[in-house]
């Protein structure tokens, strides 16, 4: 529970002014994630930078220093019913808010509850010239200045240090259900996707081993009566089911082979490949272990109106993020520059380029 | 900014008419009229040209040229806007996307709809019906706006705390750089990789490149929606009975609050049955499944009552839930009858302030001898206050823009914003300079020089130069200070 946002700025100021890059560390359960830097780093810390700032629970409001572990964060915010309703995922020990905002991960109800990007009211960083500067703010709606808060999303540290998060909480629904069933794959996505396009109280669409899994959130009586109305038997131990989808703890997630990730088209059909699949997101993100080259991944992902990433594991020195237009890799050179002009922070992490 | 290359009027109409249907590259001051302001009209200028391209390629052709010749570029919409984001510069082009208007393609079981940016926002939700779906974000001003002006200005309406702005229901836009390029932001998927550029195009007020199309989600129309109306004798009771829904854990589908002025000013026009005498109304909707629905109408209408609602009413069906709306949505207008002129503001506070920014509204309302009417998204903070004036008695207007900035000053001090969904424009372009501290502007100018290195694309709007901020600064500690935004247009 410090401030240490004084130490973050001087250790930036002087890292500018001995030539160092530095590599952005909150509490390191995503440093597999992104590229392998190619330069030397420094390890900035900001895991030590955490504890709540402000929290409102009226307000509907969260501000938290950066380095908070989403542990704390949601502990905090069940002693008021309430919680973070982007599920963010536990990829390690030690997750933190600004490393969940920094690599944009939300878990399974991101289609209905919207992503960690979607619950962001404003942050603090510190920019590569070593100002600790504020945009956005704490309240609902805001749109005075340019969206420097979600642009952060995704940018993987790339435009400078997050201090500051303030974040939109919600009430956790009073019930919860999940329904499951067997299904083909070929019939899976139009089924999951017919369910999404109901009024009805979805909270989570996945599939996996032949079997989906839907899961109902809200109000008791319109959970039990879809429930009643849908197909599907309800499932025990659902709970643990969506923790270990939300943390890639499923057996699907284990081992070392190359872990694909498809954010595409929910309707999308991909052509049949050689490997093993888990949808999720009612056919929005999609996830693939096998042997395939990323050229051919690619095309795929294009023809089905998204991208694809090397999530784990493969060759971390080549890119692992979808291919960027030039046009689109100019203008986030040049927001970089914008932003950090030393090139110091994660250098090459998120691009070679960048 | 200021020396910029001339090329005539005339040469870059001729120039634009060998791509474009010369009856739409406009150079005559009487066609050019209309465009001189948009919905905030005390802010007009007359631009050099105006053009109605009908194809993106005539767009990039369009961004090429001035370009070239650093020719200012303000793109519009329908005009709705109330910041004058939409105000023309007076060496510069107007590129009209009207002609954009067509709904390229609704997919209804990935429910998605694929549209030029000249489409209107209710257009989509009307499109979308057959198929039991609409578009979330319901701006008052939606049979008019839009989609490209929604996206430009991160739009909001009274179902925004459940469904979200504008950000929250994009997926991918594509917009023409100040080179003419063609970029796109987003994908068919939820998430791309890197840096969310979608995010930052939304609200960036047509500062950082044109949007030529926009593919939005469209979400399942709800099995039943009902409003509770609610009337308090206090401001105070109805900001607490907000909370108290909300701690509930109940999120309203629209939660809005009206003051007593505004009540009989809505009521007048709307015959919406509100309650004349009430201090502050609230009006709450639910929405859901119809047995969700049943749940939380009978939570809401019992927790009203037990916070002190002086009176406690609910919609029976549409009709009736349609005419609750039609009241607020309506309150506008309805202020505008009771005065000359109005002058709205949109500022963003954190609810639990509410009765203390109200109190002192009411303060000023007397120090600056004005009258002000409330019309609140209690849901998410957004306050639009009405202030009433005369423009045609000399001095009002002044007086009218330094309460207005005096509730703005307000909002920030009270840890709340300038602007919660009508942007920055011209108009709020001084108060800007409360919210963001120079380094903080330094960085939102770089970000715009990374777009647009000439400052080509809306200049003069949405961020202050550091110059005029210090003497912004230095003027408002003045009373009755004059029209700085006036010179900002030309900075
Ligand atoms: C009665 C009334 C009620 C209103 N209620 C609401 C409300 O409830 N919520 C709300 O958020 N707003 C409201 N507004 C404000 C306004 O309607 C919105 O800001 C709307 O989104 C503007 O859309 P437009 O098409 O009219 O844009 P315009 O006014 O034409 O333009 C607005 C801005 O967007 C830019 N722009 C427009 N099109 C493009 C494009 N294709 N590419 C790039 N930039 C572009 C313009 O340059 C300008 O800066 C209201 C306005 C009125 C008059």
């Amino acid at each position: 529970m410090a401030d240490i946002a004084q130490q973050l700025q001087d250790r930036v100021l002087a890292a500018r002014d001995q030539g160092q890059k530095l590599n952005i560390v909150g509490g390191g359960s995503k440093s597999f994630l992104g590229r392998q830097m190619a330069v030397a780093t420094t390890n900035l810390h900001v895991g030590e930078h955490r504890g709540i700032v402000e929290y409102h629970p009226v307000e509907l409001v969260l501000t938290v220093r950066a380095g908070t572990p989403l542990t704390e964060i949601e502990a905090t915010l069940a002693e008021q019913g309430q919680g973070l309703h982007f599920e963010p995922p536990r990829l390690g020990a030690s997750d933190t808010i600004g490393g969940t905002l920094a690599c944009n991960l939300s878990g399974p109800a991101r289609p209905w509850s919207g992503s960690v990007r979607d619950q962001v009211l404003g942050v603090r960083l510190i920019n590569g010239k070593g100002e600790h500067l504020k945009f956005g703010g704490q309240v609902m709606k805001n749109v005075a200045g340019f969206d420097v808060s979600r642009l952060q999303a995704g940018a993987m540290g790339t435009l400078g240090v997050l201090t500051e998060i303030s974040l939109k909480v919600m009430p956790q629904p009073a019930a919860t259900l999940t329904l499951v069933q067997d299904m083909a794959p070929d019939q899976v996505v139009a089924y999951m996707n017919a369910r999404a396009a109901e009024p009805k109280p979805l909270s989570g669409a996945c599939w996996r081993d032949g079997k989906v899994y839907l899961r109902l959130s809200g109000a008791r009586s319109a959970v039990e009566a879809t429930a009643e109305k849908w197909t599907g038997t309800v499932m025990d131990g659902d709970d643990g089911f969506w923790r270990q989808l939300r943390d890639q703890q499923l057996g699907f997630f284990a081992g070392d082979d190359p872990l694909w990730r498809f954010s595409v088209r929910s309707t999308a059909t991909l052509p049949p490949l050689e490997g093993d699949w888990l949808i999720d997101w009612a056919g929005a993100q999609r996830w693939y272990r096998g042997a395939a080259d990323t050229p051919q991944l690619e095309q795929i992902a294009r023809d089905a109106g998204g991208q694809v990433s090397l999530f784990r594991g493969g060759d971390r020195r080549g890119e692992v993020m979808h291919h960027q237009p030039d046009a689109l890799a100019a203008l986030q050179k040049r927001l970089k520059h914008s932003f950090d002009p030393d090139g110091l922070f994660n250098p090459g992490r998120l691009y070679s380029w960048l | 900014m200021t020396d910029r290359p001339h090329v005539g009027a005339a040469d870059l109409a001729a120039r634009f008419r060998e791509f474009i249907d010369p009856e739409f590259v406009i150079s005559d001051a009487e066609t050019m009229k209309p465009y001189e302001c948009d919905g905030m009209s005390m802010y007009c200028e007359m631009p050099m040209l105006v053009v109605l391209p009908e194809t993106v390629a005539q767009v990039q052709r369009v961004m090429r040229i001035c370009h070239q010749h650093q020719v200012p570029v303000v793109a519009r919409g329908a005009g709705t806007g109330l910041s004058a984001g939409a105000m023309p510069h007076a060496d510069g082009v107007v590129l009209s996307l009207a002609k954009f208007n067509r709904i390229l393609d609704i997919d209804p079981l990935a429910r998605t709809a694929r549209l030029q940016p000249g489409v209107r926002n209710l257009a989509i939700s009307e499109a979308a019906a057959e198929f039991g779906l609409y578009y979330g974000p319901d701006p008052s001003s939606q049979i008019a706006c839009t989609i490209g002006g929604n996206v430009a200005e991160n739009s909001g309406g009274v179902h925004c705390l459940k469904y979200g702005l504008t950000v929250h229901n994009l997926l991918r836009v594509e917009m023409i750089t100040v080179e003419g390029e063609r970029v796109v932001l987003g994908s068919e998927g939820l998430d791309v990789c890197g840096m969310d550029l979608l995010a930052l195009a939304t609200g960036s007020e047509g500062l950082l490149g044109v949007v030529t199309e926009v593919t939005v989600k469209l979400l399942p129309t709800p099995e039943r929606a009902q409003v509770v109306m609610a009337g308090f004798d206090s401001v105070q009771k109805a900001g607490d009975a907000v909370g108290g829904i909300i701690a509930h854990g109940i999120i309203p589908g629209g939660l809005e609050m009206m003051d007593g002025h505004a009540i009989v000013a809505a009521d007048d026009f709307a015959q919406a049955g509100y309650p004349r005498d009430a201090k502050a109304l609230l009006l709450c909707e639910v929405d859901g499944t119809a047995e969700e629905v049943q749940e939380h109408i009978e939570q809401a209408e019992a927790l009203f009552r037990e916070l002190g609602a002086t009176s406690v009413c609910t919609s029976k069906n549409e009709a009736e839930r349609a005419l609750l709306w039609k009241g607020r949505k309506s309150a506008f207008p309805a202020v505008g009858r009771i005065s000359p002129d109005y002058y709205c503001m949109d500022g963003t506070i954190p609810r639990r302030q509410l009765a203390h920014v109200l109190t002192e509204m009411e303060a000023m309302s007397e120090q600056f001898g004005l009258r002000v009417a409330n019309v609140f998204h209690a849901g998410d903070g957004n306050l639009h206050p009405l202030i009433l004036f005369d423009a045609n008695v000399p001095g009002e207007f002044e007086r009218t823009e330094a309460f207005g900035t005096a509730i703005l000053r307000l909002c920030v001090e009270v840890g709340g914003c300038i602007t919660g969904e009508h942007g920055v424009g011209v108009e709020k372009i001084r108060q800007m300079a409360y919210q963001f501290s120079d380094a903080e502007l330094a960085q939102f100018h770089d970000l715009k020089a990374a777009f647009d290195p000439q400052g080509i694309l809306n200049p003069g709007k949405g961020v202050p130069s550091l110059r005029f901020c210090q003497e912004y600064r230095a003027l408002d500690d003045k009373p009755h200070s004059s029209h700085p935004a006036k010179e900002a247009r030309h900075g």
